[in-house]
């Protein structure tokens, strides 16, 4: 992956409605290529609500946005969604199919090789429950999983919505050493948490939400 | 388009198999259904009545709703539907892939439900038989517009409004189905209904390859 530290999203005044209730109300955010941005905030400040517009999730409602080099008021949102992973608090996966069939389907989807899921659920420590059903899998290892299924497909841009939760200490360690690897091989990563990241060592740059906005941006 | 279809057909069906909700929860519903119309007819009206295909298809439009439930739902929960999402599948081979498994679903649950006919409605086995391209046919148009339907109706409260939406475009083919299990059972022009829900398939695969996507992205 080429290391490049251009901005990969791009935001001024980004306005998301959700039945004329604003999930964003006007964020304006530059986040640069190979970097961490831990989004903090409490409860309803529009964390998830920013992950997923970047994700090409929801739509934009009122300003400009440019993510991984689509733009959001006017470019293929389908085409921005392969560019980006996404990890999301509740799984992000089909239940009732292995761990490996799981990676198996999102490998499929993208044209990536199913040689990769064996490295993948070994770096994820998951390889002894590789034919387990994603239902039985605990917390922690459903977000393995998950991590699991972005290494797989290798995305631009990390989009990991609260992917602290409920994790121990081993598994915040384990999360923390990933994403500075793959911060490292070029990605970009976009976490948002409750609190500030822990992992002061990856130099996370922190940006708050309230109410739908910006309120502290160190940039 | 092809690719992405077999890719989703394979994955609902694996899906199905592990769960096996269609073997002990739709398929019993079915057969449970089949008996009670086969009692309330009477033992001494049902093998003579023209009412036992009509009873067949009431059974089968309960069981694809239950099934175009269960298949909107697998995809709906927050995390997989993002996850899913961002893996940008062609709209198109989506519906088709659903709307292909989904058809492989009411084939086998129509084995059951066939059988069942035969023993508690009383339908003709030789019947029966003949009925069987027609009924083959009529549930892949069902599963054609249960998979657009569906879509339409996917997430939160709008999926209890699925029947509502659907009953209307199943009505057609509900018809055509039941006539040409009536004409397969006391003879008639069975291809006449044929050919209406050869047309209705064609015409609901088309409007679901073009518009699946709109309605995922609304």
């Amino acid at each position: 992956m080429e290391i490049s530290a251009a901005p990969v999203v791009t935001l001024r005044d980004a306005v998301v409605l959700l039945n004329d209730f604003p999930l964003l109300s006007g964020v304006t955010l530059d986040v640069p290529g190979a970097s961490l941005t831990v989004v903090t905030g409490p409860n309803g400040a529009g964390k998830t609500s920013l992950l997923m517009l970047l994700g090409g999730l929801v739509r934009l409602s009122r300003g400009t946005g440019v993510v991984a080099g689509v733009d959001l008021a006017s470019g293929d949102l389908r085409e921005l969604r392969r560019r980006v992973g996404w990890l999301g608090h509740e799984g992000s996966f089909y239940d009732d199919l292995s761990a490996r069939e799981n990676l198996v389907f999102a490998a499929r989807a993208l044209e990536r090789p199913v040689d990769l899921i064996g490295p993948a659920l070994e770096r994820v420590g998951l390889s002894r429950r590789a034919n387990s059903p994603a239902r039985r899998l605990s917390a922690g290892q459903r977000r393995r999983l998950g991590l699991a299924w972005l290494l797989v497909r290798r995305p631009a841009l990390w989009l990991l919505d609260e992917p602290y939760a409920s994790l121990d200490d081993e598994g915040r360690e384990f999360f923390d050493d990933l994403i500075g690897d793959v911060v490292d091989a070029g990605a970009t990563v976009l976490v948002s948490a409750h609190d500030p990241l822990r992992a002061e060592h990856l130099r996370p740059r922190a940006v708050s939400l309230v109410g739908g906005r910006v309120a502290e941006d160190p940039s | 388009m092809i690719r992405t279809a077999l890719l989703v057909a394979g994955k609902d069906l694996r899906i199905e198999a592990r769960s096996r909700v269609l073997l002990w929860q739709v398929v019993p519903f079915g057969v449970m259904a089949l008996l009670l119309s086969g009692l309330a007819l009477g033992p001494s009206h049902a093998g003579n009545s023209d009412a036992a295909p009509g009873l067949f298809y009431l059974v089968v439009v309960l069981v694809t709703l239950l099934m175009i439930n269960r298949s909107v739902s697998i995809e709906r929960r927050p995390g997989t539907w993002a996850s899913v999402a961002t893996l940008g599948l062609d709209p198109a081979g989506v519906f088709l892939g659903k709307a292909l498994a989904l058809a492989v679903e009411l084939w086998l649950t129509a084995v059951v439900l066939l059988v069942g006919a035969v023993l508690f409605l009383h339908t003709t086995l030789h019947g029966t038989v003949v009925a069987i391209p027609s009924v083959v046919e009529t549930l892949a148009a069902l599963a054609a517009a249960g998979t657009l339907y569906g879509g339409l109706s996917a997430g939160g409260a709008a999926s209890t409004l699925l029947p509502l939406v659907a009953l209307p475009a199943f009505a057609p083919l509900l018809i055509a189905g039941e006539r040409s299990f009536v004409a397969a059972l006391h003879g008639g022009a069975l291809w006449e209904w044929w050919v209406i829900v050869t047309v209705a398939l064609a015409a609901y695969v088309a409007v679901g390859i073009l518009l699946y996507g709109v309605l995922e992205e609304s």
